[in-house]
């Protein structure tokens, strides 16, 4: 019965909002509806609809996806300081973390379905009614470890939250176990998803040992950068206290991680280009442009300008504590990454193709339509998720056993 | 009246393409289950919604599933359609051998092999383009351009030039991919004086990467060496695709065009049968021809005999002598991957 209050209680709360909120989910409702339109065509005329082809068979969906798993890990930057150093500030606001990953894998879920061909057979890779190809095929430890991740952050956040809403005391040896496994498993899935790429010799520029351990640099510099801003905005907001030391310290985080980046990316470039064999012509097309096609150097250039711009807005105290400051850092930092995981990686690995085809990929409409639908759904679901997560926290969310009573009477 | 009934019958298969949009797919099947209605395709398309894995069915539902095909395929393309599922045969291992010396770049091998498999094929409203298996690719002779003029460039460039040249000037001027050649080649007349040609195809590795990364196990080997693909269980991920250094494979990015004055009725059920969009194909041995001890299509119409075919595990086959006494290699051995498709010359 308390579920069901629960339940009720947390969704009355998460739905009911002023007008700000109302214009805001509207304004991802058009979204969604474009999505909506977007998938019908795809699923009724096939992939045909996209930019794709046998040169270029992954694009902007497979990006997003990649890029999505590093968001949906980096809750960990919350999770760790907070359990592991026993962190005040952030412990206050963990779950707004565990909301963001919820929303991330299901984003990834929502790509992953726009890049299948047949979505209709997704059950041939659920295990045990479908066949899973596990240990071999990488693809299969990708879904086993997003769904296993998915399900943590489900089981700790609700149950964090069932609990603080009904004033019982959490079972410590269940929830900190939890916490400690979602803490290991954040870093597996972004480096599993490096493995699926990185796996393969056919593309060179993806075959590279540093592929998954630049993934989660990266995944935790744009994703405590998307949780900044969502905290800017809930301190604005709603009467949720987030301290000034909690944005800090992600802040930080977010500076270490985007200093190694950038190293990486200057080892990258100094092992391929240097001895610049046929392995490098990946990303001397995307540095420079090749054969005529020179679709991504701007993207590849403007990304490492934006993260070089956040890196040194970042590196400063005086700027990196600055509050007026921080916000367009992390915007610029957040797009950055994306352009980088994106454009910078996962579409030049494409170019050229194994027998030495040059040929560029331009996304459709459609694809831009549903990659953008993806992400309105996707913040949509945050929102909502983290606004019911708010209220709990706030206490505005309470089990009352006296409301149960009046009913009765 | 023949006519007459063709547009019907046309129109009405629109409608039920139309209709398997997934959901409205299983519909139209329910309801020809519930109706008892013999429309081949709508209980074609609802039985393999739910249908298991080709190598985990029992023989009795291979051929079940096999019959159900014949009957939707002889309706959808007005002519009797068989659809062979012949194992492979014991003491049988496939291997290819291509002789780069004799290929004159014709591609007959490329169009024979469209017409046996039933790959979609071009449509002039531009909704479909013709898949190709096998891409002849044109290498230029010499492959570098030598210019007596550039012997004294390179870098660094000329006021740098008392430490000695580090990139001869001629280093820039090779077509610069993996290659080194292109598969778009239009000759007013084959063989041209200036090129040579190599053909590319899937080459049946006996370590195949496209395999070891399919997530659903839609695509394996079989006991007689090539590499299949269950067209009714691939998800369409196309991490296969990503997997191949060959570029063997293809995808049916929307609905196959296939006329029916254009299909071929002998067909294998992991071979050559119609595909539908969304999935994966490739080359696979012509097994509707080489599991009956036939030639595959493009050996057949090939004009100048450079391509063999034959029994690897046989040491009189042609394939097995040609390994034996001619200079063979093979692409890309340092992906370790053992492919059984062979180039020689004499």
């Amino acid at each position: 019965m308390k579920m069901v209050n629960f339940a009720t209680d947390f969704l009355c709360y998460a739905l009911k909002g002023g007008s700000k909120f109302y214009t805001w989910l509207l304004f991802l409702g058009f979204f969604i509806m474009i999505w909506a339109y977007g998938n019908y065509t795809q699923i009724s005329q096939g992939m045909i609809v996209t930019g794709l082809n046998d040169q270029v068979s992954w694009g902007l969906y497979m990006s997003n996806f990649v890029f999505l798993v590093g968001v949906a890990a980096a809750a960990v930057t919350i999770v760790f300081p907070a359990y592991v150093y026993n962190y005040k500030p952030l412990k206050d606001v963990v779950i707004i973390g565990e909301m963001l990953a919820i929303s991330a894998v299901i984003m990834c879920i929502l790509f992953v379905l726009s890049h299948m061909g047949r979505p209709d057979r997704l059950w041939h890779i659920m295990p045990v009614i479908g066949i899973l190809n596990w240990p071999n095929s990488m693809l299969t430890w990708d879904v086993i470890v997003l769904n296993v991740y998915l399900g943590l952050n489900v089981v700790c956040g609700f149950y964090y939250m069932y609990k603080k809403y009904t004033g019982e005391p959490v079972n410590k040896v269940f929830y900190m176990t939890l916490v400690y496994v979602s803490i290991v498993w954040a870093l597996s899935i972004h480096t599993v998803t490096g493995f699926l790429l990185n796996t393969m010799p056919t593309r060179p520029m993806w075959f590279h040992s540093m592929v998954p351990i630049k993934f989660i640099v990266t995944a935790f510099s744009a994703g405590p950068a998307f949780i900044i801003l969502a905290f800017f905005i809930i301190r604005k907001n709603t009467k949720l206290e987030i301290k000034d030391e909690a944005i800090n310290m992600l802040s930080t985080i977010i500076t270490f991680c985007l200093s190694i980046s950038l190293f990486l990316t200057l080892c990258e470039i100094v092992t391929e280009l240097y001895p610049s064999t046929e392995h490098s012509f990946s990303l001397k097309y995307l540095l420079f442009g090749k054969h005529g096609l020179s679709g991504l150097v701007g993207f590849f250039w403007a990304s490492l300008a934006m993260n070089i711009i956040a890196f040194i807005l970042l590196i400063n105290p005086r700027t990196r504590k600055n509050h007026a400051i921080l916000p367009y850092t992390c915007a610029i930092l957040f797009v950055g990454i994306w352009i980088e995981k994106g454009m910078a990686f996962v579409l030049p690995g494409m170019t050229p193709s194994p027998i030495g085809e040059f040929a560029e990929y331009t996304p459709s409409w459609i694809e831009i339509g549903n990659s953008l639908g993806a992400w309105a759904i996707g913040l949509a679901i945050f929102t909502i998720l983290a606004k019911g997560a708010i209220g709990i926290q706030l206490g505005d969310v309470k089990y009352s056993e006296v409301k149960g009573e009046q009913y009765e009477k | 009246m023949e006519k007459d009934n063709k547009i019907e019958k046309k129109s009405r298969r629109a409608f039920l393409k139309d209709a398997s949009v997934k959901g409205a797919g299983a519909l139209a099947g329910a309801a020809a289950l519930l109706t008892g209605s013999d429309d081949a395709e709508a209980k074609a398309t609802w039985a393999e919604h739910f249908q298991k894995n080709y190598r985990l069915m029992t023989d009795e539902e291979k051929k079940e599933s096999a019959e159900r095909l014949e009957k939707r395929y002889s309706e959808e393309y007005g002519k009797k359609v068989t659809v062979g599922i012949e194992p492979a045969m014991p003491g049988v291992l496939f291997g290819y051998a291509l002789n780069i010396q004799k290929c004159i770049g014709c591609r007959r091998c490329v169009h024979a092999c469209v017409k046996e498999n039933n790959q979609s094929r071009h449509d002039e409203n531009g909704k479909a383009t013709e898949i190709q298996w096998i891409r002849v690719i044109r290498m230029e002779k010499g492959n570098f351009a030598f210019d007596q003029n550039k012997m004294d460039q390179g870098y660094p460039h000329d006021k740098n030039f008392k430490h000695g040249v580090q990139v001869g000037g001629n280093a820039y001027t090779n077509l610069g991919t993996l290659l080194e050649g292109q598969h778009y080649y239009q000759p007013e007349k084959v063989p041209e004086k200036d090129a040579f040609y190599f053909p590319i195809q899937c080459h049946q590795c006996e370590k195949p990467p496209c395999v070891k990364v399919c997530p659903v196990r839609t695509t394996y080997r079989d006991p007689d060496g090539v590499v299949v693909i269950d067209y009714n269980w691939c998800i369409g991920c196309r991490m296969c695709m990503g997997a191949c250094p060959y570029w063997a494979r293809r995808f049916n990015w929307g609905k196959p065009n296939l006329p029916a004055e254009d299909m071929n009725p002998k067909t294998h059920y992991m071979g050559n049968r119609p595909r539908m969009k969304g999935v994966v194909e490739k080359c696979h041995f012509c097994l509707q021809r080489s599991r009956k001890g036939r030639y595959t299509a493009c050996i057949e119409v090939c004009p100048v005999g450079a391509r063999k075919f034959g029994n690897l595990l046989d040491p009189n086959s042609e394939v097995r002598k040609i390994l034996d006494r001619k200079r063979v290699f093979r692409l890309k051995v340092e992906m370790n991957t053992y492919p059984k498709f062979f180039y020689f010359v004499d």
